[in-house]
């Protein structure tokens, strides 16, 4: 091991010196003092240049570039939808069968439908449309209200069973049928034997057969005489095995006693002096989007 | 440099030295935070920002009490990807009673500032009970038992007035009635002209959580409810300077 130069010696000492130990006096490094020059330079033209000073009473002093967040998210925000206008604007004015025909229409809605999808409708009907327990399964071939694009937008449009909304889709409601006493438990449970039945899950034979005298008296209005539901209705099919609430013994039963009746929000109702959550391109492009998505019809 | 000179008086006596640094630090605080309490702008002027309903304040409490703002935020920034996604960014206005602020600093899961009237009050109730069931992929706790804690409103008017020490105009009015509002919130079907009377007729009265009696739900669902609701944006016009 070589020893260090020794020259420092030659440094000042700042002249004190406690216990036999006295301290150099080295200058600062010239590449911190000067960094350190730069930034008092910096900070006073950046107080110059940028919102900065308050002074009382009336705000702070606007700065030479007079820059604002604020104003900077609108122009954001503004250059993006000028962006968008053209082909919203196509989006609008094309008929919706023949928006898969036309590829840049495919391609926008692919994904500005599924930015709409993903901020909107992804809390309920899941971020891959896949659905929960509640909310329909967006990317199967059953449909409870129909699977037309048509369909879909009108859906989107209005909402299903939003009260706020005067041309929502009016789908019935299924009944509380125990608390409203439209049926007695024993009826009840035969019936929920019958569904098991007719969806080809393990029924008790017995109940199934006084269950489906039940079914044909209380439920074929909306569910068919067959069973297979009624889109206009809104009431799916109970002989297959997609179920939106469940399809156990004891889902069933509680959707028999105590009813369903989901809502949709309508995407286009504006409150009085408000405006609506989706615009009409937005919701012409999700409804495009949800219709590609493999069930579109 | 005879002043420079003078600097070891400061440096060897202790007591000197805590003065002055204090001094010094003083100015420093004086120069930065004073104006802030005089400026008239610092909190802009909105529409329809009033104090929360006693109901909406206990939620609020149960919210803290949760630690709900160690997963989210309640501050939408100026950003357009932010702005596209929660809504108009938010105003300082908009947590001027909000003791403390939830602002917050990191998000596990989504902002809130403008989670009111997003959702319906079952999505909350659902979501609240078991987040998994309309969110797979989410991996926030289950908060079902909030549903089967009844709460009573015994110190809602304390709580108030804690509120009003630190600025918060609760009115005398509100006060005295705060058992009252703390009821009405919850029961659309009874007498809620004095709670709109006192909070605007915008505020929403419902069964929040959708079973009898006043449950820690109802309290939380209004207060998320309520969450960024009350300006009026269509009246709203922002300072560019700001």
């Amino acid at each position: 091991m070589s020893k260090k130069p020794t020259t420092k010696k030659q440094v000042e000492t700042t002249g004190h010196s406690w216990d036999g130990i006295s301290e150099y006096n080295n200058p600062l490094p010239r590449w911190w003092l000067w960094t350190f020059y730069a930034c008092i330079v910096w900070g006073v033209a950046y107080s110059i240049a940028m919102p900065a000073w308050p002074i009382f009473a009336s705000g702070a002093t606007p700065g030479l570039l007079h820059s604002s967040t604020r104003a900077d998210v609108a122009a954001d925000i503004q250059k993006y939808a000028d962006a968008n206008k053209p082909i919203e604007e196509k989006l609008v004015a094309t008929d919706l069968n023949q928006i898969a025909n036309d590829p840049e229409l495919v391609d926008f809605t692919r994904n500005a439908g599924g930015a709409v999808f993903r901020t909107w409708c992804a809390q309920c009907h899941g971020a891959g449309a896949g659905g929960n327990p509640g909310f329909p399964n967006l990317l199967d071939s059953d449909w409870l209200h129909g699977g037309t694009i048509e369909q879909i937008y009108t859906d989107v449009q209005h909402g299903i069973r939003d009260p706020l909304d005067p041309d929502t889709n009016p789908a019935a409601a299924m009944p509380a049928h125990l608390t409203d006493g439209l049926l007695d438990q024993t009826q009840i449970d035969d019936v929920v034997q019958y569904v098991l039945q007719i969806s080809g899950q393990q029924a008790d034979a017995a109940k199934a057969t006084a269950g489906a005298e039940v079914f044909a008296n209380n439920c074929t209005a909306c569910h068919g005489e067959d069973a297979k539901g009624m889109q206009e209705m809104g009431a799916p099919n109970l002989t297959d095995a997609i179920w939106l609430y469940g399809g156990d013994q004891a889902t069933i039963t509680k959707t028999v006693e105590f009813g369903r009746a989901g809502v949709m929000p309508s995407w286009s109702y504006a409150p009085e002096g408000g405006t609506a959550r989706l615009s009409e391109a937005q919701i012409r492009s999700v409804a495009a989007y949800v219709h590609s998505l493999g069930g579109g019809q | 440099m005879a002043l420079l000179d003078k600097h070891g008086v400061i440096e060897k006596n202790a007591t000197l030295l805590l003065i002055f640094s204090f001094l010094v630090v003083t100015i420093g605080g004086i120069v930065e935070i004073a104006p802030l309490f005089y400026l008239e702008n610092t909190i802009e002027k909105v529409e329809g920002v009033r104090p929360y309903t006693p109901l909406e304040l206990t939620g609020r409490d149960i919210y803290v009490r949760e630690g709900c703002y160690v997963c989210h935020s309640q501050m939408i920034r100026p950003m357009r990807d932010e702005v596209e996604r929660y809504g108009h960014y938010s105003l300082a206005a908009e947590s001027m009673y909000d003791h403390p602020f939830q602002w917050g600093s990191k998000r596990t899961g989504p902002d809130l500032a403008r989670v009111g009237n997003r959702y319906s009050d079952a999505w909350h109730v659902d979501h609240l009970t078991n987040p998994q069931s309309v969110v797979p992929e989410s991996v926030m706790p289950k908060y079902g038992f909030l549903k089967h804690r009844m709460i009573e409103p015994t110190y809602i008017e304390d709580r108030l007035k804690t509120d009003q020490l630190v600025g918060v105009p609760y009115t005398s009015e509100m006060i005295a009635n705060a058992k009252a509002d703390f009821a009405a919130q919850v029961n659309p079907d009874g007498e809620t002209d004095g709670l709109t009377a006192r909070y605007g007729a915008k505020v929403n009265i419902r069964n929040f959580d959708g079973q009898p009696g006043i449950s820690e739900m109802d309290a939380l669902i209004a207060y998320l409810q309520v969450l960024g609701t009350m300006v009026d944006f269509s009246t709203f016009e922002p300072v560019a300077s700001r």
